[in-house]
């Protein structure tokens, strides 16, 4: 490391009975209930179908799963640490180590895909590819300059926009195999890493947001304009390094839906407005719906049914019953 | 319950705890958001007239004299018991709050997968009232347009 270590400045016993923000508390236990390993998940099963995919299909997956270890290794070694000095209260230091730590799990997570399905060349071969992609070093490079810099909101933001818009050209494909009835039980490990990301993200996102109401109204435009150059320097490498993945299958096009409706996602978690479109955020329903069975739009009662709507009558329910 | 705040530790359950008198409301959208007002941000967003109920469960809550609709979030993945906002469960504990209800609206990420607006999905089979919309964190301009139009013909 070129750099000075940054650490925390002063440290105090941490008192969980004394808390300044709800948030880290809930935030805490949601991340502690939702704990989770690698080893609980069946991956074996998943190894007759990786034998159906063709050699091309077999690369892309392999290839996807290293670029999203290397951005998980990057949020569990510099990025997560890197947010602890700048954080507002004790317990979200202690949020932030747990951040880490589940950061590492994903990290490995992939690698027991790897060693479930395929063998030590493959793995090594698609490792090397990780290290030699320019559009996918560049992207780890970015992001991890901005963790070095010395703005903790700037931090924030670029933590955010990893955690709920860059893993994303890369969670399209396993949602994309699980659609297809392929790799599923590897499908069912990646979303125990979504549904941890979206904490994360919702999380950073929050603090971001906690950390602009002292702000001036000069800084928040300062923060607002560079959120957004970051975006899409951000989105202009993403948009490469999807054609350099998904050219081959011809699945681009529909990557990249999924990229500008997940980016509008972060940039609703730092507190800005969604800036695509619905025009090109249209992902392939096969995809939503492999990612949240209630995603369907069937459950738009609004569009649905409109005054064919017969009001809902509430039973008598005694209070008792309200424990949910 | 996984969402308990440290503020109600040493008192009793605030959700089934007394009925202290809360503010009257005759809105027609009522609505929990937590801190991080994501859900606020939406309702905000709708221009019309609505009551947000305390974000601390030891509050008081609302009382709704009038039909409403209720938008209520779902966050982090918690399956079954704790889905609802305790404030929530605290609020639809009355009587008169909970026959009131007409639909629900839920918020949400979909990247909770199965979970995605469960705490909607809850309530509106509990009070057996439909579920008329979900919106992902704070919701798009598409989102705000399509429910300022649908709670309009919803109450006409």
């Amino acid at each position: 490391m070129s750099e000075k270590l940054k650490l925390v400045d002063q440290v105090q016993a941490i008192n969980w009975n004394r808390i300044q923000d709800d948030k880290d508390v809930d935030v805490w236990n949601r991340l502690v209930n939702n704990f989770w390993l690698p080893e609980k998940v069946p991956l074996s099963n998943d190894v007759q179908s990786w034998a159906t995919l063709t050699p091309e299909e077999q690369q892309l997956t392999m290839r996807v799963f290293t670029g999203l270890t290397l951005l998980d290794t990057v949020q569990a070694t510099v990025g997560a640490v890197s947010l602890i000095p700048d954080a507002l209260t004790p317990h979200e230091e202690a949020v932030l180590t747990n951040i880490a730590f589940m950061e590492s799990v994903h990290a490995k997570s992939y690698s027991s895909i790897f060693s479930t399905l395929a063998s030590t060349k493959e793995i090594d071969e698609a490792f090397r590819w990780s290290t030699e992609n320019v559009n996918l070093q560049k992207k780890a490079h970015i992001v991890t300059d901005y963790y070095r810099g010395d703005d903790p909101l700037k931090r924030k933001v670029a933590s955010t926009l990893l955690e709920s818009f860059l893993f994303y050209s890369g969670f399209y494909l396993p949602m994309y195999w699980s659609s297809r009835a392929k790799l599923t039980n590897t499908a069912d490990l990646v979303r125990l890493i979504i549904r941890d990301e979206a904490v994360h993200g919702y999380y950073i996102g929050y603090k971001f947001q906690r950390g602009l109401e002292s702000a001036t109204p000069e800084r928040r435009q300062e923060l607002k304009d560079y959120t957004f150059e970051l975006l899409f320097e951000l989105y202009e490498n993403e948009v490469q390094y999807t054609h350099d993945l998904y050219d081959s299958v011809g699945l681009a096009e529909d990557v990249k839906k999924f990229l500008h409706y997940n980016a509008n996602k972060a940039l609703m978690n730092l507190g800005y407005e969604a800036m695509f479109p619905s025009s090109v955020t249209d992902v392939n329903p096969a995809i939503l719906s492999a990612l949240s069975p209630n995603a369907d739009e069937n459950h738009d009662f609004f569009s649905g049914s409109g005054s064919s709507y017969v009001i809902g009558k509430a039973v008598n329910t005694e209070d008792e019953d309200w424990d949910f | 319950m996984t969402t308990l705040a440290v503020d109600d530790r040493p008192t009793t359950d605030p959700a089934t705890a007394g009925t202290a008198e809360g503010a009257v409301t005759d809105a027609a959208l009522i609505y929990f958001s937590s801190v991080s007002d994501n859900t606020h941000r939406f309702v905000e967003k709708l221009g019309v007239r609505a009551a947000r109920m305390p974000v601390l469960t030891k509050e008081p809550t609302l009382r709704a004299t009038r039909p409403y609709v209720l938008v209520l979030p779902t966050y982090g993945g918690i399956t079954g018991k704790g889905a609802v906002p305790r404030q929530v469960v605290k609020f639809l504990n009355n009587e008169q709050n909970r026959s009131l209800l007409r639909g629900v609206i839920g918020a949400g990420n979909t990247n909770f997968g199965e979970t995605y607006c469960l705490a909607a999905d809850i309530v509106a089979a509990k009070c057996h009232v439909p579920v008329l919309y979900r919106f992902e964190v704070m919701g798009t301009s598409e989102d705000v347009a399509r429910v300022t139009t649908g709670l309009e013909e919803f109450w006409t």
